[in-house]
């Protein structure tokens, strides 16, 4: 039963997939530069890395002729691959543009087989032209360089092109199902072309830097990202609302306006608001900051396990600890001689947009990563004092444990918050349009901001200000 | 086999479509007359699931459109606004194509392509790009699409829009032997002869709503509140007063004829008709003047009514 409505959908896709294929091998425009870069561009890296090759034998440099013949394997792989950016940003608004969506849109092929039908047709021929290009460039450097490829590499280098292709094609059909002109689906490619240019940069500073084994994990978080943006970008294709989008202008009142009513919500008072909205939307984030939690503590395992790699002299803690000057700073009330109650409140803040910012982006993904750094840094500090034998549990009790009773919760909420706003962006609800979908997800979010996570920061600054430094005197001072 | 109620349909708060209720039995033609923008191509995309109703209800073949969308579109055939041909494709290839998306088995797949391609007298541009095809072939073509399956709903929209007049007579005597017991058609509209004789039922619509419906005939009566009836005579009037019975009002006459209004013809018509021969005038026709469909249209559209009826 489930292979023959496997096996069903598979044909359905297929079928659009095919058609696709076929029409873009009829159309010389793809076809000439596939050819040109699959064919013409890698025998010309050939000859690149052949003269470059012999040009840095002469200042017995031989491993910058290593490391090139590597990278420029990548580049190869890499160039066919940017015509899939083009195929699948006009995938459906061109062929919105040209009227042909809709007879399409009326079959009973299923929004999904939609979808990866186009996802393949987009991936397939760059893909399969990348490869052929490699190929050929391979051929070349091995015949005229006596370049031996070490396999484990190759199949690295064909995963990464993989990879990148599949978040480029994922990326762009996500665009060009949610715009309402190629002009539009353009426009926003770069969202999808800066990233891609800066981990080529990236890459390419590996491969020079001869770490390849970090490629690896390029490979694997490509993959994160290309299997969110299917998710995010099937979630959020409806057939429905693909007629609908007519305009390209930004409706900045309606979107206000859409905005204060998910905000609002039920709310008559702020009393009230806070009451039916804030707790509930906090009760809402309440599993994905048991998520939270998961992450703050794999952060403080990564510092924990830091210590040992970057360690901090013993003698110099020992010295620190014991000195008295930490005792004489508490003594004064200056643990952090510059700061306020509102100077720690606003930084606290600071990080948490910024988290909110870069989760917004990624699924929540870089949010997580914002918020596990401080983690990550008290582990490696109570980590480094255990190995100085200095008792790490006065260091957390002390200087921690205060303010943090308010600051965590904080943190888990507003990390529950970012997470629930990015996994919305992959999942929104039925019945809404992406526009609303997004528009609650960030009210959802400012609600738990605005109404618990503020509050509770606010409570931590004037703690970490007014108590812990007691706490702590009181402590060391035993 | 088409029914909805109150279907409605908003664009960021413009309501494209408002309360539209509608019924099409099997055996049926709906014509939908409107001018552009009225919302018929939108009522047309929620029957066929492409756009989702804001308000109200649609059933197509007994599915919903909002519960069961797959069910309807395997159902439905539709011929869209353009024509949403693949140029790079043959006729038989984009055939083929969206009858494997219809699902219709490998054998009778051919055997229907084969039909369609020659009741269109497409079979020797069948190899031929699209793209190079006329735009009456073209439409030919996608009307073809919309049969592959066998539908038992067809909704047309504009279907001999830029036809030559061969071409837009071979489509309607197409949809009119379309019209069976077993099947349902709406096919929208600007050409009001082609409504009239295609069409059971006409619902004129205009800023999303149906303003009129009926049969074409019923359309047209209930256009004035009064019948009109010319009697021409065998001898001229040659300025002879003339006095009608009461209930008759006359309002034109010529050289042998006359054209009156009444209310009450059933009554009226007997009374006259014997008044007149016997003040010794010689009726050789009397006729009614029934309006045409443009006029109840234009009556309808530029502002005789505001609400449906």
């Amino acid at each position: 039963m489930v292979i023959k409505r496997f096996r069903d959908f598979l044909s359905g896709a297929l079928l659009v997939t095919g058609r696709e294929v076929r029409e873009q091998f009829r159309d010389w425009r793809i076809i000439f530069p596939i050819v040109v870069l699959t064919l013409f561009f890698p025998v010309l890296m050939n000859y690149t890395a052949n003269r470059l090759v012999n040009f840095v034998r002469q200042y017995d440099a031989p491993i910058i002729g290593e490391r090139l013949i590597p990278f420029l394997l990548m580049v190869v792989g890499f160039f066919p691959m940017s015509i899939s950016l083009v195929i699948a940003l006009e995938s459906f608004v061109g062929e919105k543009e040209r009227l042909t969506i809709e007879p399409l849109l009326c079959t009973p092929l299923s929004d999904t087989q939609l979808y990866v039908g186009k996802l393949l047709a987009s991936l397939t021929p760059p893909l399969l032209a990348s490869y052929l290009g490699t190929t050929v460039y391979l051929i070349g450097v091995t015949h005229r360089v006596g370049w031996r490829a070490d396999p484990l590499f190759l199949v690295q280098i064909f995963v990464l092109a993989t990879m990148q292709a599949l978040v480029m094609v994922s990326g762009s059909v996500v665009i060009s199902s949610q715009t309402t002109s190629v002009r539009a689906a353009n426009l926003l490619a770069s969202f999808i072309i800066i990233p891609m240019a800066l981990l080529l940069q990236a890459e390419s500073g590996l491969m020079l830097w001869g770490r390849y084994e970090a490629l690896w994990w390029v490979a694997v978080g490509l993959l994160i990202v290309a299997g969110l943006l299917i998710r995010a970008g099937l979630a959020q294709f409806r057939r429905e609302e693909l007629l609908e989008r007519e305009m390209d202008t930004l409706n900045l009142r309606w979107i206000a306006q859409t905005f204060w009513r998910f905000f609002k919500g039920e709310g008559r008072s702020v009393w009230s608001w806070w009451r039916a909205e804030a707790l509930a939307s906090g009760r809402g984030a309440l599993l994905p900051s048991a998520l939270t939690i998961l992450v703050l503590l794999l952060g403080a395992y990564v510092g924990v396990t830091q210590a040992k790699v970057f360690v901090l002299p013993a003698e110099y803690l020992q010295e620190f600890w014991n000195s008295g000057e930490i005792a004489k700073r508490l003594g004064g009330l200056q643990l952090l001689p510059t700061y306020s109650a509102g100077l720690v409140w606003f930084q606290n803040l600071r990080a948490i947009l910024l988290a909110s910012i870069g989760g917004f982006f990624t699924f929540g993904v870089l949010g997580m990563l914002v918020l596990l750094l401080p983690f990550t840094l008290i582990g490696y500090f109570a980590a480094s004092l255990a190995q100085a034998g200095i008792s790490p549990w006065v260091f957390l009790g002390a200087f921690i444990l205060p303010h943090a009773l308010l600051e965590v919760p904080a943190i888990l909420l507003a990390g529950g918050a970012i997470l629930r706003m990015g996994a919305s962006f992959a999942a929104p609800a039925r019945g809404q349009t992406v526009g609303e979908a997004w528009l609650k997800a960030l009210a959802e979010w400012a609600k738990v901001m605005f109404g618990l996570v503020m509050p509770l920061l606010l409570g931590a600054a004037l703690v970490e200000m007014l108590i812990t430094p007691r706490l702590a005197l009181w402590l060391i001072s035993r | 086999m088409i029914e909805t109620e109150d279907l409605s349909k908003a664009f960021n708060g413009f309501w494209a479509v408002i309360g539209i209720t509608l019924r099409v039995e099997a055996g049926q033609v709906l014509a939908m007359l409107g001018p552009n923008g009225a919302g018929k191509t939108t009522t047309v995309r929620m029957l066929t699931t492409v756009l989702r109703p804001t308000r109200g209800t649609a059933r197509v073949a007994g599915y919903d459109v909002l519960t069961h969308p797959e069910e309807v579109r395997s159902v439905v055939g539709v011929l869209t606004e353009g024509h949403g041909l693949y140029p790079n494709m043959s006729a038989e290839e984009y055939l083929d194509f969206f009858a494997r998306a219809y699902r219709i088995p490998a054998p009778e797949r051919k055997r229907r392509i084969e039909e369609l391609l020659e009741f269109f007298g497409l079979v020797e541009a069948r190899r031929r790009r699209v793209g190079r095809f006329s735009k009456g072939m073209r439409q030919k073509l996608a009307l073809a699409r919309a049969l592959l399956h066998k539908p038992p709903v067809l909704l047309l929209d504009e279907p001999t829009s830029a036809m030559d007049p061969a071409s837009a007579r071979l489509v309607r005597d197409a949809i009119l032997e379309l019209r069976s017991n077993e099947r349902a058609i709406i096919v929208c509209t600007h050409n009001l002869t082609e409504a009239e004789e295609i069409a059971d039922q006409i619902a004129i619509i205009n800023q999303g709503r149906i303003i009129l419906c009926g049969s074409p005939q019923e359309l047209k009566t209930a256009f004035r509140e009064k019948a009109r009836f010319r009697i021409r005579f065998a001898a001229a009037l040659n300025g002879r007063g003339l006095s009608l019975v009461e209930g008759a009002e006359l309002l034109e006459s010529g050289e042998d004829w006359l054209i009156y209004q009444t209310s009450r013809p059933e009554k009226v018509n007997p009374l006259l008709i014997q008044f007149l021969s016997q003040q010794g005038w010689p009726i050789v026709s009397v006729e009614e003047q029934i309006c045409s469909l443009e006029e109840v249209y234009l009556w309808a559209v530029e502002g005789g009514i505001k609400h449906g009826h």
